[in-house]
């Protein structure tokens, strides 16, 4: 299933992709466009596994830009 | 300016009151003016390096925080601390600068496709008005628009005459009238004054909920050029960071003098940070896909935008596409002595009860309120017979004419021809026929200018069909065609196309042609307010059903690209000629900072040009 998810304060575009290309990598994703531009994440993924897949993307957004929050 | 911005101007602010301050300090004060320097450049520097240090403690080393962390440490090194300071208050300047252009842009372009309504005003059943949110207003409800709202949902105006601002939907500039028992598509705007509309449509189905659907999605697919800096950005980085060391170490082991070896690999790497590609580009796409929905064109993803403009071949279908997808009168020929007005009445009357789509264009070009009919009698494929204020009257096609005996003239333009004859004296006929939209002829025209080939389908009599296809000036078009020959003549087309890298695009109603819409490279809907299946297939949507929309889509494409090629090869230039003087010995700090963060700047103002069509 497809999720849109806002972001908060994305304000580097590299950042963006790599935060991509880290949800990307997360099991039971099947696509995934971080959008820095919309502040957005379009999530297609494995409704079984949505919250989990949340809570990891989650994660990895922290890790690569400190300051950005994903609204859920 | 967000809460976040202003947090970094103040920090640049203090940051370069310090840095100033500390300037005064004497060279002879050592370690302790060191110390000092740290100030400014903790202040105004410390979320670099916590990314920097973060990164690298998860793995993710080469980034331009590392750059700058890289760079700036070298210089404390080498004892140049202002330069150290210097070079982060230029850099997190021009993030700063970068963050508001940025964050401009989006603004306006999301502003403009925002069409969210915020309430509706609900007439309860004692009159009462009463503010809701749209989702709670059901089909049936009566609701109230005042002047300057936003109609919240697709409804009928029951009570009250207004303008309609469809502008923020089609931008179409001109205001439509609207009165009672017309259609409100819901995302317009009422400009004057006040309606009463009953609602047709829950939210969740009205036009302006399906719209923000589809534009919430849109940045979904990303363009080739987007995913190539994005690679490209990947492996970049480090490679910049080991040419770098070579840079530093090869002279220094041929000609000693690690010091300035070591300043012209710090100036290398500042310059190479990737920040104007990696922001312009999809800056460049998103502008444009803002500038195209600012003319009713919306475009799903900056993939299409790439794929608009290596356009070759526009199919079109014929009708509601190139025509206006119902039948107009075209030219009524009178004979024995009836005048136009007679003619029509006769034949109008004649065809009173018939529900024919040819008996509707009649009647609506004549008032037979009076008329008395008796006797009317269909024959099938034929026309009709009656008795209309007690004469007898026949009206059909030239085979009617024939069974009849009666004595016409055949018709020899084009549409369809419908005889009429009065107490069996032969009146005259009236064409009928499926009209040219206005505005095909010259928007064929640009697609021609812009070396775009038309193709029609149709599934009309060639006859009719040529009439249209003659018209336009298209050379291949393809007539009574099934709907499945359709899809295999369009399919031919694309992968013909595709074996020479071309890009085929399908543009029709969205009426019946959901399978040729998704299997073509580009398929556009046009005119598709309402039509679910359109949206769903298609990957260019007009809002409106104005042909002269198609080539300004591949119009901003064509800008689009050109601006996004424009600050790949600017900011790549600009880069290598500074790292290639830097090599050299011959540039310094001021010349790498302006090289990343003035063509970042450069790049983005570019890249905001895409939204500005003229």
């Amino acid at each position: 299933m497809v999720k849109v998810f806002k972001v908060e304060d994305l304000d580097c575009a590299n950042c963006a992709a790599k935060i991509e290309e880290g949800i990307s990598k997360l099991d039971g994703v099947n696509s995934v466009s971080v959008s820095f531009l919309a502040q957005k994440i379009t999530l297609d993924a494995d409704e079984s596994k949505l919250d989990r897949i949340v809570d990891e993307m989650a994660k990895i957004a922290k890790k690569i830009e400190p300051d950005c929050r994903i609204i859920k | 300016m967000t809460k976040k911005q202003k947090k970094l101007l103040y920090r640049i602010i203090i940051s370069l009151v310090l840095f100033l301050a500390c300037i005064f300090i004497p060279e002879e004060y050592g370690l302790l003016r060191a110390l000092a320097f740290l100030a400014p450049y903790i202040v105004v520097g410390y979320d670099v390096v916590k990314k920097a240090v973060l990164n690298i403690a998860s793995g993710r080393v080469f980034d331009e925080n590392f750059l700058m962390l890289a760079a700036t440490l070298g210089a404390y090194a080498l004892k140049e601390y202002s330069e150290a300071v210097m070079v982060l208050i230029l850099y997190q300047i021009g993030e700063l600068f970068q963050s508001c252009a940025v964050s401009k842009t989006r603004k306006s372009v999301t502003a403009l496709m925002d069409i969210r309504p915020d309430y509706a005003n609900k007439v309860t059943e004692n009159e009462e008005i009463k503010v809701v949110s749209p989702e709670e207003i059901s089909v049936g409800d009566v609701i109230l628009i005042k002047s300057g709202e936003r109609i919240p949902v697709d409804c009928v105006v029951t009570k009250g005459e207004s303008y309609i601002d469809t502008a923020a939907l089609t931008g179409e500039a001109s205001p439509v009238a609207v009165k009672e028992g017309i259609r409100l598509t819901s995302g317009c705007v009422n400009i004057s004054g006040t309606l009463y509309a009953k609602v047709i449509k829950p939210y969740s189905e009205s036009t302006v909920a399906k719209i923000l659907e589809l534009t919430e999605k849109s940045a979904e697919k990303k363009s080739k050029s987007e995913n190539f800096i994005t690679k490209f950005a990947k492996y970049y980085t480090p490679a910049v960071c080991l040419l770098a060391v070579l840079i530093v170490l090869i002279p220094t082991l041929i000609y000693g003098d690690f010091a300035s070896h070591v300043k012209s690999g710090l100036i290398f790497l500042v310059v190479s940070c990737p920040c104007a590609l990696v922001i312009s580009v999809p800056l460049s796409f998103f502008c444009g896909i803002g500038g195209a929905s600012k003319n009713g064109i919306l475009i799903k993803g900056a993939v299409y935008i790439e794929a608009l403009s290596k356009i070759k071949t526009v199919i079109f279908d014929k009708t509601g596409t190139l025509t206006k997808g119902k039948f107009e009168l075209s030219e009524t020929k009178t004979a024995n002595g009836f005048t136009e007005k007679e003619l029509l009445y006769y034949a109008a009357a004649a065809e009173k009860y018939s529900g024919h789509p040819i008996a509707a264009v009649l009647r609506n070009n004549a008032d037979i309120s009076g008329a008395v009919v008796e006797n009317a009698e269909q024959s099938v494929g034929k026309g009709i017979r009656a008795l209309v204020d007690g004469k007898k009257v026949n009206v059909g096609n030239k085979t009617l004419m024939s069974d009849e005996k009666i004595d016409f003239e055949e018709y020899s333009g084009t549409g369809t021809a419908v005889y009429a004859s009065v107490d069996g004296i032969y009146a005259g006929i009236i064409a009928v026929k499926d009209m040219i939209k206005d505005g095909a002829k010259d928007a064929l025209s640009t697609l021609k200018k812009y070396g775009v080939e038309p193709v029609m389908l149709t599934g009309d009599k060639e006859s009719s069909g040529k009439a249209v296809s003659l018209e336009l000036g298209i050379e291949k078009a393809y007539y009574e065609l099934l709907p499945a020959d359709k899809v295999e003549i369009a399919e031919r087309i694309i992968s013909e196309n595709r074996a020479e890298n071309k890009i085929t695009a399908f543009a029709g109603d969205g009426i019946n042609d959901a399978p040729v819409l998704s299997a073509s490279d580009v398929g556009i809907a046009m005119g598709v307010i309402g039509s679910d299946a359109a949206i769903e297939a298609s990957n260019v949507v007009l809002m409106d059903d104005n042909l002269s929309k198609i080539p300004l889509a591949i119009k901003i494409s064509a800008k689009t690209m050109r601006i996004v090629k424009q600050n790949i090869v600017f900011a790549l230039a600009v880069k290598a000629a500074v790292m290639i003087l830097s090599v050299m010995g011959l540039a310094n700090m001021w010349l790498a900072i302006f090289a990343d963060v003035g063509t970042a700047f450069l790049a983005i103002l570019n890249a905001i040009r895409a939204f500005k069509i003229k």
